[in-house]
């Protein structure tokens, strides 16, 4: 797929599409299919309450409470649901962990499947062909591209999402956060060490 | 089906660009076609199989010259098309100009939330019992169905083993199709790397896909 903020692309079929869009809305609107306050509610809730920042709450509980952490290895989306974090692209989560000996990295090469509930909307390059057809056969060199260098001993796994299963990577806790409280602790959660292209800040 | 959407493996794309403090959305259009999409799947009809379908089903130089929401918004456009809820003569003159149908349901916005938070569980009861287990050997079965699948080529014919049985899930092969969900076991199906890349694989490598037990065969 090409990145729509490609600066090349075609200005002519940028306002085609943006002309559609708007003319699809309002025909559904003016056959009472969507009601457009609540296509507003959508948009708002993706934008500004729904993102990686509920994911880094998870991460920063399981380096911290061990109780929970057992339970998000068990149950990861139960785990997740006592945040309040649950539903659409979340039905059904399992929680990866990041260790020294393996490194575990989510795609979707079939399509965009991603953990929504916990990390939001997909960034561009997640749904993007170099991620889909790379992941999969060549993970260090994707980790490259977000100049990651893993040991070369460390085991890596990829998980397709083909399924309805959604993946949470946890990443490593960094040295140096003994005591830490959660909420200074998910400043060091990225998105990108959720999905397992990065690894947590270091403090 | 063999389209452009089955990319695993697939060289000549470039590198992973990501872009810094990347926005939620690059334009007002991919908002509205974004929430459209979500608000239309309840008085539309669809599966989300069938939505998936309808994104992939289109020629592969279509599919990847064309940005994310651009794909969404033409799968929107097309199942509403497909089942008489809009015609291509109001997309072109912006305004509804035939009766409209009778959907069962539109999303307000008290139900937003609600709707969101429940998500659609795919996992079914069921009386049947998983016919592998967690540490099986198993080959992806080498299938070309030109409707939709989850399995992807890559694997196809390929060995791996069972590392966890999931549950019985909704079977998205017929799903797509409005053939009834057809629930199947689903498992995590874990292959090394050289054998899905032979000697130019990775050899700290394993992938795994998740796939239902019509996909895979005892090995």
């Amino acid at each position: 797929m090409s990145g729509h903020h490609d600066h090349d692309h075609d200005h002519s079929e940028l306002t085609e599409t943006q002309l559609r869009v708007r003319a699809l809305e309002t025909v559904l609107t003016e056959k009472g299919y969507v009601d457009p306050a609540a296509l507003d509610l959508l948009i708002e809730t993706y934008e500004t309450k729904v993102g990686p920042r509920n994911g880094a709450r998870v991460v920063a509980k399981a380096w911290a409470d061990p109780a929970y952490r057992a339970r998000l290895f068990k149950d990861a989306t139960s785990a997740i649901g006592e945040l309040g974090y649950a539903g659409r692209q979340g039905e059904h989560i399992v929680a990866l962990e990041n260790t020294a000996a393996q490194h575990n990295m989510v795609v979707c090469t079939l399509c965009s499947c991603y953990p929504w509930p916990v990390l939001g909307l997909p960034p561009v390059w997640y749904k993007s062909a170099p991620y889909r057809s790379r992941a999969v056969s060549d993970p260090r060199g994707v980790l490259k591209d977000f100049d990651v260098t893993l040991p070369a001993d460390t085991k890596i796994r990829v998980w397709d999402s083909t399924a309805e299963i959604r993946y949470l990577v946890i990443p490593m806790r960094p040295a140096g956060t003994d005591g830490w409280s959660e909420e200074k602790l998910a400043e060091l959660v990225t998105r990108d060490s959720m999905i397992g292209t990065g690894v947590a800040k270091q403090p | 089906m063999n389209g452009g959407q089955d990319l695993g493996g697939m060289h000549g794309f470039g590198p992973v660009v990501a872009e810094p403090n990347e926005p939620v959305f690059h334009a007002e259009w991919e908002r509205r076609a974004f929430a459209l999409t979500l608000a239309m799947g309840m008085p539309g009809g669809w599966n989300i199989d069938m939505s998936r379908f309808a994104r992939e089903n289109r020629p592969p130089g279509e599919y990847l010259a064309m940005s994310y929401y651009q794909i969404w918004f033409a799968a929107l456009e097309s199942m509403m098309k497909e089942r008489g809820l809009v015609a291509d003569d109001e997309i072109a003159a912006g305004r509804s100009m035939h009766p409209a149908k009778a959907v069962t349901r539109v999303l307000s916005p008290d139900d937003v939330l609600k709707v969101l938070h429940r998500g659609g569980p795919t996992e079914r009861e069921t009386n049947t019992r998983p016919a592998f287990q967690s540490g099986d050997r198993v080959r992806a079965k080498t299938i070309n169905p030109p409707t939709h699948t989850r399995l992807p080529r890559y694997v196809r014919g390929h060995v791996g083993e069972i590392e966890r049985v999931i549950g019985c899930h909704v079977f998205p092969d017929s799903n797509a199709l409005g053939a009834g969900e057809n629930p199947q076991w689903l498992y995590t199906v874990r292959f090394d790397g050289r054998e899905l890349w032979g000697a130019d694989g990775d050899p700290t490598l394993s992938v795994s896909v998740d796939a239902w037990q019509p996909y895979l065969e005892r090995a």
